[in-house]
């Protein structure tokens, strides 16, 4: 089979993949009797058109970039890690527990605590199924999917039963204190300039992309990142060049874990000040579709981080303006990680048969 | 705890693990045959609410559970497509396709009913009725064995009985007929049968046709026996419920049946905390049984309990020539 040229790979894969899943969703809304041009008109002006809405794209794709990090990590090491929700939920989890139980005298010591809290916390929540894959060949999917629903049953027990405070009805931790408030976007000088109106997004922002940059730099510019991505690429090679299986295996996976974990301080310190039920909310998940839309590069991470978070805020705009309900969203998701993860074969095979079409066209045209 | 409370408990374990049942034995004509099927959950959730919908609108079960298969079949054509066709990832197309599924469902029961998602509740006709086997009511009053048939084995819908018929259906199939022998082998080695010159690419859809029809009766189960009508996200995991005991039963059918009964009575249990409470006289929260089956997957998976070996293949595309 012919090969693409680089750029047709690493850019019209995931463009054309993002078209087929757009087309199949066009249709979905046709289907149910809504008009796609209203939606899309709907979804930019609500997530894309001013300060406010940008501050809710952005918000969202903070956490994705943090779950999309985290998957890609693993992925480059071969490891398939669905338990980004889980991890996410016990980051969550120390997140509370830093705030809430040490006296931080301002902002900034609380979010390196916290920060450090929830990569502890993902990290440990990733370190069973890590060590299970690795010492016992337990399928790192299934045992991360497991973990994802125990880790939801451990946090509605804790905060249930240990974490509520009396007299509160809903199933919460107390609010943090006020000294771990993280400053919104509209509260930092030079963002004020173009966020007006008080956003969630926070400078939690910032600690994400410095994290893209983190992991690039990790697997593009240390030994440690070869031996990860060597590992990735074939275990035996890998092995034979002097590589321990056994502990690039854990690297990844707790280092994936903590990442996933990192995503709490966004969404649990950043916006709710306190840890809801089912904080994560699927951006575990939604981690996948962004490190297979970002073709597990940091930068692709990022751009991919907010186009999801474009998705995420322009569904829930859909479901507040239109008939359309925000579900529409969940299907995007799965028809982009459709494309993009499982059908890649069949865009780059249709790709693959343009490509030689057009070169076959010139070449004849050469000898002519 | 007494015996009465001891035969309802029972008696929902049954109706709490049929699903289970069908959706574990779903996946175990997929794995065995090669392919990975994390998808297990979204078919059961289209199935379940492409039945209630057409149950409602015909007034006819039957017609819902056909529907039901039938929407869990297409699903299982997209997931054959992109991973026994264009040979992408298994595990990928099922976490998709679970996706679409949670989505979709909602999407069109919103546009067939606009009742936020659900469908309106089914009644007589349109629903899976009870079926009082032979004798129970003349039994009844035999000590101990009565209330057991009458309370526990008899009073389900036909859908119950029809699960556990397709354990020793689908042992006969896989062990005593010349397709499971095939099924199998191409789970393990497809080189091998593809050197036999059966078609592996033939076997592999077959095996994920058979899971989407058995998908699809777990569907319709849910949406049209064990409740009346579809609610957004119904199924509530039993997928991944039904994958576990899939681990747990090693790939065998008839220990599927019992890993889906053990199961089944977690739930049950999980639905009755005051009678755990009783048993063990402290208080244990409901959430802790909820956890319970993915905790024994997950010691099994160690090889704490035995050691479960997937089928050989499994995951793997098959690429005729390199």
């Amino acid at each position: 089979m012919e090969r693409l040229p680089k750029w047709a790979d690493l850019v019209l894969v995931p463009l054309v993949s993002l078209l087929l899943a757009a087309i199949i969703a066009a249709i979905v809304i046709i289907a149910i009797g809504q008009d796609p041009w209203e939606a899309i008109t709907v979804m930019v002006q609500g997530s894309l058109m001013d300060g406010y809405g940008w501050g809710y794209t952005l918000y969202y794709a903070t956490s994705f970039m943090f779950t999309g990090l985290a998957v890609t990590v693993a992925f480059h090491a071969s490891l398939f890690n669905i338990g980004g929700e889980g991890q996410a939920q016990l980051g969550g989890l120390g997140v509370a527990l830093a705030c809430l139980f040490l006296p931080w005298p301002h902002w900034t010591l609380a979010l390196l605590g916290a920060t450090f809290a929830a990569a502890l916390f993902g990290a440990a929540w990733a370190a069973v199924p890590a060590y299970l894959q690795a010492k016992r060949g337990s399928h790192i999917v299934i045992t991360t999917i497991m973990f994802n629903y125990i880790a939801s049953a451990v946090l509605i027990f804790l905060l249930v039963d240990v974490l509520r405070p009396d007299g509160q009805m809903d199933p919460a931790t107390a609010n943090f204190p006020e000294a771990t408030a993280l400053p919104t976007l509209n509260q930092i000088p030079v963002f004020n300039l173009f966020f007006t109106s008080k956003v969630p997004a926070n400078v939690t922002l910032l600690i994400a992309l410095a994290a893209a940059f983190g992991v690039w730099a990790l697997l593009w510019r240390t030994r440690l990142g070869y031996s990860i991505r060597a590992f990735g690429k074939s275990e035996d090679a890998a092995r034979y060049a002097g590589i321990n299986p056994f502990k690039i295996t854990m690297i990844a996976m707790l280092l994936s874990g903590a990442l996933a974990g990192m995503m709490a301080i966004n969404n649990v310190m950043g916006e709710a000040g306190r840890l809801l039920q089912n904080s994560a909310s699927g951006a575990g998940f939604i981690g996948i579709a962004v490190a297979l839309m970002g073709r597990n590069h940091p930068l692709g991470v990022v751009l991919a981080a907010i186009l999801f978070g474009f998705l995420f805020q322009g569904g829930a705009e859909l479901g507040m303006w239109t008939k359309i309900p925000i579900e529409m969203r969940v299907v995007v998701q799965g028809l982009v990680i459709l494309f993009t993860g499982a059908l890649d074969v069949m865009v780059r095979m249709m790709l693959t048969r343009i490509f030689a079409a057009f070169r076959g066209g010139r070449a004849a045209k050469g000898a002519v | 705890m007494d015996y009465a409370t001891l035969l309802q408990l029972l008696d929902t374990t049954i109706r709490l693990a049929t699903p289970l049942l069908f959706a574990c034995l779903a996946g175990l004509y997929s794995e065995r045959a090669g392919i990975f099927d994390i998808g297990l959950e979204g078919k059961m959730l289209m199935a379940a609410m492409a039945s209630a919908s057409v149950a409602f609108l015909t007034g006819s079960v039957w017609m819902g559970v056909l529907a039901g298969i039938g929407a869990s079949l297409i699903l299982a054509g997209i997931h054959g497509l992109a991973s026994i066709t264009f040979r992408g990832n298994q595990l990928i197309s099922g976490v998709a396709l679970n996706f679409v599924a949670s989505g979709i469902t909602v999407l069109v029961a919103q546009r067939l009913f606009g009742q936020g998602g659900r469908t309106p509740p089914l009644e007589g006709d349109a629903r899976f009725a009870p079926i009082t086997l032979p004798f129970a009511e003349a039994l009844r009053d035999v000590p101990i064995l009565g209330p057991l048939y009458f309370e526990v084995i008899s009073g389900h819908p036909f859908l119950v009985y029809l699960g556990f018929v397709t354990v020793p259906l689908t042992w006969w199939v896989l062990y005593r007929t010349r397709f499971g022998l095939r099924l199998r082998a191409v789970g393990e080695n497809p080189a091998a049968v593809d050197t036999a010159g059966i078609s592996v690419v033939g076997l592999r859809f077959a095996a994920v046709a058979i899971t989407g029809v058995l998908c699809g009766l777990a569907g319709a189960y849910m949406a049209t026996a064990l409740q009346a009508g579809f609610g957004r996200e119904m199924t509530a995991g039993r997928g991944y419920i039904a994958l576990a005991a899939l681990i747990f039963a090693k790939w065998r059918p008839v220990a599927a049946l019992w890993a889906c009964l053990l199961f089944g009575f977690f739930q049950a249990l999980a639905l009755r905390p005051d009678v755990v409470e009783g048993v063990l006289h402290f208080k244990v929260p409901v959430t802790f049984l909820d956890a319970l089956p993915y905790v024994l997957t997950v010691l099994v998976l160690a090889g704490f309990v035995g050691k479960a070996i997937p089928p050989r293949a499994g995951g793997e595309p098959y690429v005729k020539e390199r």
